[in-house]
């Protein structure tokens, strides 16, 4: 196989089909392997914190230092049927995420992550 | 006890609760590392018992262990409020022993320790989110607010219902900005303050009255 940074677009449809502990380990395998995973749809914030949490106890100082991850968000506004619905939260879109020592956030914000893969030659990308 | 029987009394609980408020509260204290969660927890208890919660560092995750103070009474506009209040280490998504021995002078050994235990800290601070009535978010004004880590934060809270306020630290520096939090967390009350100097802490403790009791 040739060198390089394999990168997957993951599909919502793929990971509907797993639990959410399932899915929480496929998508750390696949970092753990070295693999950068682009999600059409993101974790919810509780899988997140999950997947973090996961992540510290897999992180091995010598071949694993933790997960780059970034995701837009979905601000919902807060007009008077939000606050009657208590509807304060933000829903997951397109997430990113890689090794950390494959993958570097240069910028973030609602409408544009830029991001850097780490090699020799670095290849700057936008999604 | 039966099902229904839990239901009822967990009813009863909230009503009394949000009608009467919580006798007393557990605030965790969170943030990534470097926000000055620890010297906001110092400030907090030195101004309210005159002791502090742990030591500050600039090397991050100086805080491994969550640490809790029990029975800190704060008062303000007349109404007091009794907390526990727990300082956590930093939340992060990755933690290179390579940053504390490049950046800050640490042998390799005590690097890779740091390092562990920063690990361990983490999982810690996720772990008592099950356990908090409330939260102090606090982030770091000189820092861009839209990391991952305060969305994942700010997240959290928002499904779990917990109470938030989002403290907008280190005001005191030049390049500060608290307006770029506001902008980013619209939904959420900002307070900025400067736990260093101690700039608006009143107006913190106002705003923890109000919205925490």
């Amino acid at each position: 196989m040739e060198n390089g940074v394999k990168i997957n677009l993951i599909s919502q449809q793929k990971l509907n089909e797993f639990t959410s502990s399932d899915r929480i380990k496929f998508i750390l395998d696949q970092v753990r392997n070295g693999t950068v995973l682009v999600l059409e749809k993101g974790l919810t914030p509780v899988e997140e914190i999950h997947l973090i949490e996961q992540t510290m106890s897999e992180i091995d100082q010598d071949t694993f230092i933790g997960v780059e991850i970034e995701r837009y968000t979905d601000d919902i506004k807060t007009n008077w049927l939000n606050r009657i619905l208590r509807r304060t939260g933000r829903t997951s879109r397109m997430t990113v995420i890689g090794p950390a020592h494959l993958l570097k956030t240069i910028h973030k914000d609602n409408k544009v992550i830029q991001a850097m893969i780490l090699t020799k030659k670095a290849v700057v990308g936008e999604v | 006890m039966g099902f229904l029987e839990k239901i009822k009394r967990l009813s009863l609980k909230k009503f009394l609760k949000r009608f009467f408020g919580k006798a007393h509260l557990k605030i965790g204290i969170y943030g990534p590392p470097n926000a000055g969660k620890t010297t906001l927890a110092n400030r907090i208890l030195n101004d309210w018992t005159g002791e502090a919660m742990g030591p500050v560092s600039e090397i991050p995750h100086e805080t491994r262990r969550a640490r809790l103070r029990s029975n800190v009474k704060i008062q303000a506009d007349g109404t007091s409020l009794s907390l526990d209040v727990i300082d956590t280490p930093g939340i992060a998504t990755k933690i290179d022993f390579h940053n504390f021995v490049e950046n800050y002078g640490m042998d390799e050994e005590d690097g890779r320790r740091r390092a562990k235990e920063a690990t361990e800290g983490v999982i810690e601070a996720i772990r008592w989110l099950d356990n908090v009535d409330g939260v102090l978010l606090v982030m770091d004004t000189a820092e861009d607010p839209f990391t991952q880590v305060n969305i994942t934060i700010l997240g959290n809270l928002e499904a779990r219902k917990l109470p938030v306020l989002i403290v907008a630290n280190k005001i005191d520096l030049p390049e500060a900005s608290p307006a770029t939090i506001k902008s980013a967390f619209p939904q959420h009350p900002i307070i900025p303050v400067s736990a260093l100097a101690g700039y608006n802490i009143d107006g913190l403790y106002r705003a923890m009255v109000k919205h925490f009791r």
